[in-house]
């Protein structure tokens, strides 16, 4: 017997607290999106630990549906980033606070 | 019985040390200054996540993270990240914003939260574990639930792509046609 779904729980809950740390503390966007990936796959972690716990495959099926989503919000997230950076607007969370134009 | 202790104990240093290593690389990404760094050390995060559903039986999952995470949503990042210039920015530096404080709290504050509501509501059926079979996590298992009892949710993802590729083909674009006059850098 391995590590059991517990241990693999907690390993998921302090990867989604790092993640929701990074998103919260840094304001370059780029490091932004990097900390909600930490999140999203220490959601994915606690998917699968549950579908081995359960021996129930739709837990690996969500966690395949939440990769691809992952990649989708990347490509928009970067194409929003490129399109600030072509315009000269300042790459900085804080004052991206508005939304005009 | 000494060949299965033996497996044991290797089956729990490698969950050690994948496991260690995702937190530490995690932490890392947070804390770098500069951004190339801190994609590099996601692609190590996501390389020891892998080696984790390993351990779970999950051998499909496992080869689709490297393969789409750390082969191609990374290589898009390290793209952009070299395209924008290098930026650093030091988080840690200039004493404690309340900024700061209140993000700390709000991430201890959630992490709390899911050790105790994991604790307190599922610790005493999390002990025994169902038994698996061989077939669990296999590409032939994934790829007939995917065609059989997730057909909605597979059809969903092409459209959730086929959505993302559009938008980021319109940011682009939009982004090239507001300053028509200016010349781009070669």
């Amino acid at each position: 017997m391995g590590p059991g779904t517990a241990w693999y729980l907690a390993v998921a809950g302090f990867l989604f607290g790092v993640g929701a740390l990074g998103v919260l503390i840094r304001r370059n966007p780029l490091i932004v999106l990097l900390s909600l990936e930490i999140m999203l796959n220490g959601a994915n972690l606690a998917l699968i630990a549950f579908a081995r716990h359960l021996n129930n495959g739709a837990g690996q099926i969500f966690a395949l549906a939440v990769m691809a989503v992952a990649a989708s919000e990347v490509v928009v997230g970067l194409g929003l980033i490129v399109a600030l950076n072509r315009k000269r607007v300042p790459l900085d969370v804080d004052r991206l606070s508005s939304l005009r134009g | 019985m000494i060949v299965a202790s033996v497996g044991n104990v290797l089956v729990w240093a490698v969950w050690l040390g994948a496991a260690f290593a995702c937190l530490g690389s995690a932490v890392a990404v947070v804390s770098f200054t500069n951004p190339f760094y801190s994609a590099l050390a996601l692609i190590g995060n996501l390389g020891s996540l892998a080696v984790l559903y390993l351990l779970l039986s999950s051998e499909f999952v496992a080869a689709a993270q490297v393969l789409v995470y750390a082969g191609a949503v990374m290589v898009m990042f390290l793209f952009v990240i070299a395209y924008i210039g290098p930026r650093t920015e030091s988080p840690w530096t200039g004493g404690p914003t309340w900024q700061t404080i209140g993000a700390v709290l709000a991430a201890g504050a959630i992490l709390v939260e899911i050790v105790v509501v994991i604790g307190l509501k599922a610790g005493g059926s999390l002990s025994h574990s169902h038994h698996v079979d061989g077939t669990f996590g296999t590409p032939s298992y994934i790829g007939r639930l995917f065609l059989t009892d997730h057909l909605l949710a597979f059809e969903i993802t092409s459209i959730v792509l086929l959505v993302a590729a559009i938008g980021g083909v319109i940011l682009g674009a939009h982004s090239r046609t507001v300053h028509p006059d200016e010349v781009p850098p070669l």
